[in-house]
């Protein structure tokens, strides 16, 4: 199994390092599929609902996907069983996405064929269940929890890995916020750098007390849907999701006209666990960098997806970094008033909303936004637009100073 | 894909540093199991060392270690953080807590709970704005982070900083997850052609399986914790010798390294 560097033709002079998106499906609390997805986002109709979840009591509002658990694991997979995984599965089944892959395993081969996803919760939530039934005199948990199948964080990549039968390398990004976004980067380092032909990226966040109650604690939940930009903002509205896209090999797949990951920028804010960077540094250098991957310039990118997770310090610091890089004329929005933020799945979630913007010619709303922040000197779009971006980017920031940018667009 | 091993850094259950470890590994010292000792960091700010958890101690010492001495810009280096499961007393305290009538979550645990805690503590403490990722591949851990990390050196044609840690569980994880103490290994790689290199590394993908430690008391130590599983690459490096060594990586598939020493 060789592992050449690729040589790239160009296909336009520009794309050099770009790869193919040839499948691409997300599931959040605006629907289950593309379709789903794309019908909400043209209504500007959000998905955030009262926080009703399990035993939680927390004035709050939460983006939960209908149906998770009427999901039923595949026979042989039970094991796996967990929100997080039947959430995975409940993605994995909408647009046609199992028999892409499928399809991508037959003509590259099994080893040929990574699998990078994203989680920050994994399946923690059946943890946070089974310690409350600890048997009262061992403290042992419930017979019924599996630690590597649910609350370890590769239990995702494991059970999609059995699920659709790959054998390529794969691992678990858990980087916070920019998990899911960063997976993107990996996979296509490693189809440039031929140690794979095609892979299966996204990420898997469900709901779970560790999260609802941990950004309650740290004040950083709204008792409001959230209102990314607006002037009043108070706060995220946590959300949950599973979004996936299978990258390809140029050569193989980057047909004229076709979806392209153009290029991805990564950076470290080393500055605090918890706070961005206050001039938004780390986010400016991340973008800077995907637009350097993608040997394109600022004036090139149509539309930007912003992280904007309606928390103050965090919209304040992207939007001084959306400046400093793209100035203030450059359409931006945050689509997290709608589908709430998926943690660990929200690059992934927002880059398939991205690549919707792309390929349905549409930018949509920052919903909850009524007075948007004056300090914050950015094209925000407060109502969709019908113009259609030919190159998109997507933020994603995360805890721990971690930003990752990335370029969607199509080959020429 | 090659790349040179400039420097080490180790820890764990009776190994207190790579200069002791490699003579443990070479056979000249004995090893003497004993509790993995994991000194506070030094180098982050009193308020961040305040609120550091073990793993993020332990991430730091191997990767310190692994630095010193070492004319590398730490501003700049990539780094790539590896571990199964994180801090899982962490975990642990966070679960007890959500299994209480009152939930009340600390704030500083809960940011302590994102698996990237050590990496951006590691980011602070160095002050470094290049990326960092943290990847986790359950009992293939390591092998995951040294392919993303030569990946990286070959794509950035750069130094890049590994860092694989694992921490011993509490109970009841420990009976589901019986990781019994601490283990790191920290290796700073750099492109073949730059001095200094104690090794080189190259890798392919495989199926064969991974391999042994020959000493039972260095296989028991290799199957106690996923960053440990890099002990049969870490042996051979050790003893200077060229070869050919299986890491433990995925199912179906396992992690090739050859390995040749530079003189």
């Amino acid at each position: 199994m060789g592992c050449q560097h690729r040589v790239r033709q160009s296909h336009n002079g520009v794309h050099v390092n770009a790869v193919a998106i040839s499948a691409l499906t997300v599931t959040s609390c605006l629907g289950a599929g593309l379709g789903e997805t794309r019908a909400a986002l043209l209504a500007s109709r959000s998905g955030l609902t009262p926080c009703n979840f399990e035993t939680v009591r927390l004035q709050t509002y939460i983006g939960q996907v209908a149906g998770v658990d009427a999901q039923i694991l595949p026979g042989g997979l039970a094991r796996f069983e967990c929100r997080n995984n039947r959430l995975a599965f409940l993605g994995l089944t909408q647009d046609g996405f199992m028999e892409a892959a499928s399809q991508a395993v037959a003509r590259y081969g099994a080893h040929r064929v990574g699998l990078f996803l994203g989680t920050s919760t994994a399946g923690i939530l059946d943890a946070e269940i089974a310690y409350r039934n600890r048997d009262p005199f061992t403290g042992r948990l419930p017979e019924t929890f599996k630690y590597a199948e649910s609350l370890d964080f590769f239990s995702v990549a494991s059970f999609v890995r059995k699920l659709l039968g790959l054998n390529g390398p794969a691992a678990v990004v858990s980087t916070a916020c920019s998990s899911s976004a960063k997976v993107f980067g990996m996979a296509k380092r490693y189809i440039n750098r031929g140690l794979i032909d095609a892979a299966l990226v996204g990420g898997v966040d469900s709901l779970c007390l560790t999260t609802l109650y941990g950004f309650h604690s740290l004040q950083l939940t709204s008792a409001l849907p959230c209102r990314p930009f607006d002037a009043n903002r108070d706060g995220i509205s946590i959300g949950e999701a599973a979004a996936f896209a299978l990258l390809e090999l140029v050569d193989e797949a980057g047909a004229p006209g076709s979806l392209a990951l153009l290029g991805v920028g990564e950076s470290s804010d080393a500055y605090h666990i918890s706070a961005p960077h206050p001039e938004g540094a780390g986010a400016r250098h991340a973008m800077q960098a995907a637009l350097d991957d993608a040997g394109l310039m600022p004036a090139a990118v149509d539309y930007i997806n912003l992280h904007g997770t309606g928390t103050p310090s965090n919209d304040w610091a992207e939007s001084k970094a959306v400046e400093a890089v793209f100035g203030s004329k450059t359409p931006c929005s945050s689509t997290k008033g709608a589908s709430g933020h998926a943690l660990g799945a929200a690059g992934a979630l927002e880059i398939a909303i991205s690549a919707l913007a792309i390929t349905h010619g549409f930018m949509p709303a920052g919903l909850h936004c009524s007075t948007l922040d004056p300090s914050c000197h950015i094209n925000y779009l407060r109502a969709n637009s019908a113009s259609a971006p030919r190159v998109v980017l997507s933020n994603s920031l995360g805890f721990g100073g971690t930003n990752c940018s990335v370029l969607l667009g199509r080959f020429a | 894909m090659t790349a040179g091993v400039r420097a080490i850094g180790l820890l764990g259950p009776g190994i207190s540093s790579w200069s002791h470890g490699r003579t443990v590994l070479r056979g000249v010292a004995l090893y003497q199991p004993q509790l993995t000792l994991i000194p506070a960091s030094m180098a982050l700010p009193p308020a961040e060392r305040r609120r550091a958890i073990r793993a993020v101690n332990l991430a730091l010492a191997v990767g310190h270690e692994a630095t010193v001495g070492v004319d590398v810009d730490l501003t700049k280096l990539p780094t790539v953080f590896a571990s199964s499961g994180g801090d899982c007393n962490n975990c642990h305290e966070l679960l007890e807590t959500l299994a209480t009538a009152d939930r009340q979550v600390s704030p500083t645990r809960f940011h302590n709970s994102v698996h990237n805690v050590a990496a951006g503590y590691w980011s602070i403490a160095t002050r470094d704005t290049a990326p960092y990722t943290m990847v986790s591949a359950y009992d293939g851990s390591f092998s995951a982070g040294l392919v993303e990390a030569l990946s990286l050196v070959a794509s950035l044609r750069h130094a890049v900083m590994l860092i694989a840690y694992d921490m011993d569980y509490p109970d009841p994880l420990r009976e589901l997850r019986p990781i019994p103490d601490a283990f790191a290994v920290a290796l700073l790689l750099q492109p073949s052609l730059a001095s200094g290199s104690m090794a080189q590394l190259g890798f392919s993908f495989g199926e064969e399986t991974a391999a042994l430690m020959h000493r039972p008391e260095l296989e028991s130590l290799r199957l106690s914790a996923p960053a440990a599983r890099a002990l049969p690459l870490l042996e051979l490096i050790a003893c200077e010798r060229a070869g050919l060594v299986g890491l433990e990586y995925l199912d179906n598939l396992s992690l090739s390294v050859a390995v040749t020493p530079c003189n």
